[in-house]
């Protein structure tokens, strides 16, 4: 609908716009150049305005709404600082594809480039991690710019889009105009695939005696979780996820393989590395998926199925690529598999490979374990909590141990490895989503970087359930030197100064718990569950050099995996 | 292999840095650039010269294309087409050698386009490869200073000037 009006400013054409794109929140932080859009904010009583304690913040909780809802999540930060501290975060949901539109204030128009108080060239800082940036230096050039970044960023391949707000445009007057349609001209993502292309590849499936279907984040973002599971079901093809595509096909389900790759499962990886045809669906080939590329699937006829068309071939050169919409590429090529191949042997030798090595973790010792308190959140929630992990083992385990049922249940910073960004994330998906528990999972690392967002979970008494896996020390990080570097554990051992975070989080006045015993694990987790009166934190402390198995080393082929550790020198 | 390439673009400003930006984050080469506005104010024609197997000039060609203000991207290499490119040379010259530097300078078909008691300054416009050898011809005489101005091409014909205001893409929701 196009919608022409009276003189506004450039302050009330900021939210008229962001009306008319359904928007429900603004995650944000005040400042100088901003002052006339929270002027006009003062009287918005239709878009909630959540203040964070850092433009950090704001990002990662924009993403973490993004992905637990499929909307598009909104920033609006001030100029400078405001910007630059926003880079980390467009960067993460750039490398996860998430949708979000980031608005920056600016200086006036007329000092740009003048290195004026609290200027940044955030334009320039932010192309190669956004999919679009756009500086508005005009009031009239508002509207459409702002109409085409909801549009960019939710289109395609979704992603960031940057919309820079100089002070002055923000005054200034014009006609209020909301274009009908968009026009970009260069703008053309392919939806439908090529029919050629899905009937060959339709042909090669139904005549695989070991097809493999290999799904990754598009398949979330396309809300192509239905059809995914239809063709697998149907045709009885064993399907493993990459870490964003967790959820995709629930855990549960005879044919899900579980993860594949660095951490991923042993069966997923020799299915890989024994598959005569590899469906790759909206997933691109990650170094931490392929491992060696030279020896990744060699066996297998590659089909890769992507919005995008430079995430085919860039890793990986694939013998059948379809570029377009996974969700409408699925359901043409149900429509072509007349006939489903005969898996019943492929499907029994996975299952024997399954017996031969399962997840195993140790349990004699008495120690708390993270692979037990996750196994059990994912027990009393069913897999069914929306749970956003931080970065590091505990996020490999969290994949591991937690069975994902529904596709938007795992959020976790996955292209660019953010510490940091569980806790606002969660805090983002907690006011997405209210009729599903939010879980927050950090390890003590990432839980301190940005920790000063618990004021923001406690202010809005959201009823988020922030557990902290703490073995004081960067675990990951301590694996690798462990396992490679000698054992110098170059400033990983946390132990000595880290805080009592108990005392920390009760200071924010949310309630807060420890415990080091297993046995104590089942009842705080039915606490923390059962609490809705806001935040409740629990902090499990573990056992303190655990590692994350199985393991493929960086570089190395999928094959040569480390199954676990017999001793500190001997890996099997 | 060497390949040249031609995008037309949306010209605004950024364009030309989100191009030459994606050249240089994913490492690949970048041999020149040149870029101005075309017959449509709203369009800019980029001409790129850059280097790669078969597998990386397919990335480029679809990391350009993904670029939001790319509208078309065409791999001229191997199709029939014009490229020029322009020099300016300050050159040295004495007295002995003066009538050798004209008659080359005809050879060439450059201009003289400044003259001192001590230098001429030469325009070339040619292919890169007449420019490369008038560059060698011209060492042994000093070379004072030169500026290139990079590949412009065009394919011959008629086929690449379909792209009118008119033809733009008109995306509903």
């Amino acid at each position: 609908m196009t919608s022409k009006g009276h003189t506004l400013i450039g302050a009330e054409i900021f939210f008229e716009c962001l009306r008319r794109e359904g928007v429900e929140y603004i995650f944000g932080y005040p400042g100088g150049a901003l002052l006339k859009i929270y002027e006009k904010l003062y009287d918005v009583d239709d878009i909630k305005h959540i203040l964070v304690r850092h433009e950090q913040g704001a990002t990662h909780m924009a993403e973490g709404y993004a992905r637990a809802t499929g909307k598009v999540g909104v920033v609006l930060v001030t100029s400078g600082p405001g910007a630059t501290n926003t880079v980390t975060g467009i960067a993460n949901a750039y490398m996860d594809s998430s949708p979000i539109v980031i608005f920056t204030g600016q200086v006036p128009t007329h000092l740009i480039g003048n290195d004026a108080f609290q200027e940044a060239d955030i334009l320039g800082i932010t192309r190669p991690i956004t999919k679009y940036n756009f500086l508005v230096k005009d009031v009239n050039e508002l509207a459409s710019t702002i109409r085409k970044a909801f549009f960019l960023a939710r289109t395609g391949r979704p992603g960031p889009v940057l919309v820079d707000l100089p002070k002055d445009v923000m005054n200034a007057k014009c006609t209020f105009e909301y274009p009908e349609k968009v026009e970009i001209r260069g703008y053309k993502p392919t939806v439908q695939g090529h029919t050629m292309q899905i009937k060959k590849a339709a042909a090669k499936i139904k005549h695989a005696k070991k097809p493999l279907l290999y799904v990754g984040g598009g398949i979330i973002m396309s809300e192509a979780a239905k059809e995914l599971t239809f063709f697998a079901k149907t045709h009885r093809i064993p399907v493993t996820m990459t870490l964003q595509g967790l959820g995709a096909l629930p855990a549960k389900d005879e044919l899900s393989l579980g993860m594949l790759g660095m951490h991923g499962t042993y069966w997923a990886n020799q299915a890989v590395n024994n598959c005569d045809v590899l469906i790759a669906l909206g997933a691109r080939f990650d170094d931490r998926v392929t491992g060696k590329t030279e020896t990744f699937a060699t066996q297998a006829y590659k089909i890769h199925v992507d919005i995008d068309p430079t995430a085919i071939d860039k890793n990986v050169l694939v013998d059948l690529p379809i570029v377009g919409d996974v969700k409408h590429i699925l359901s043409e090529l149900s429509v072509e598999m007349t006939e489903s191949p005969d898996t019943e042997e492929w499907l029994k030798t996975i299952q024997a490979w399954r017996e031969d090595c399962p997840l195993v973790y140790e349990t004699e010792d008495g120690k708390l374990r993270t692979e037990y308190v996750i196994e059990q959140i994912s027990e009393k929630t069913g897999g069914e909590a929306i749970v956003v992990a931080d970065v590091g083992q505990h996020q490999m385990w969290i994949a591991q141990y937690y069975q994902f049922n529904n596709p938007r249940l795992q959020i976790s910073s996955a292209g660019l490895g953010t510490m940091g960004f569980s806790l606002p994330a969660a805090i983002g998906a907690a006011f997405g989503v209210q009729d599903k528990p939010v879980i927050s999972i950090s390890g003590d690392g990432g839980f301190m970087m940005n920790i000063q967002e618990l004021v923001t979970a406690a202010y809005h008494k959201i009823p988020l359930k922030i557990f902290l896996i703490n073995n004081s020390y960067l675990g990951m990080v301590r694996q690798w030197q462990e396992l490679f570097h000698e054992k110098k554990y170059s400033f990983t051992d946390l132990s000595e100064n880290n805080p009592d975070y108990v005392k920390v989080v009760a200071s924010f006045g949310i309630p807060a718990f420890s415990t080091d015993n297993p046995n104590e694990v089942s009842e705080l987790l039915d606490k923390a569950l059962a609490y809705n009166e806001g935040p409740i934190f629990v902090e499990f402390k573990v056992a303190r050099e655990d590692m994350v198995f199985p393991m493929v080393p960086a570089g190395a082929s999928i094959s040569d995996m480390m199954i676990k550790r017999l001793n500190p020198k001997t890996l099997v | 292999m060497k390949h040249t390439i031609s995008v037309l673009v949306e010209n605004k400003f950024g364009a030309l840095n989100r191009v030459a930006a994606m050249f240089s984050a994913r490492g690949f080469n970048l041999e020149s650039i040149s870029i101005g506005e075309t017959e449509d104010p709203e369009i800019s024609r980029m001409t790129i010269v850059t280097e790669g197997d078969e597998q990386i000039l397919g990335q480029i060609v679809k990391q350009l294309n993904r670029l939001i203000d790319t509208i078309k991207v065409l791999d001229l290499t191997g199709a029939l087409t014009v490229e020029r490119e322009l020099a300016l040379i300050t050159v040295f010259y004495q007295k002995s050698n003066r009538s050798e530097l004209i008659g080359l300078c005809d050879i060439f078909k450059a201009n003289v386009v400044d003259i001192t008691q001590k230098t001429f300054t030469l325009e070339i416009v040619g292919p890169p490869e007449k420019i490369d050898s008038a560059i060698n011809i011209l060492i042994p005489f000093g070379i004072k200073e030169m500026a290139r101005s990079g590949v412009v091409a065009l394919s011959r014909g008629e086929q690449l000037n379909r792209h009118k205001k008119g033809s733009s893409e008109v995306l509903a929701i």
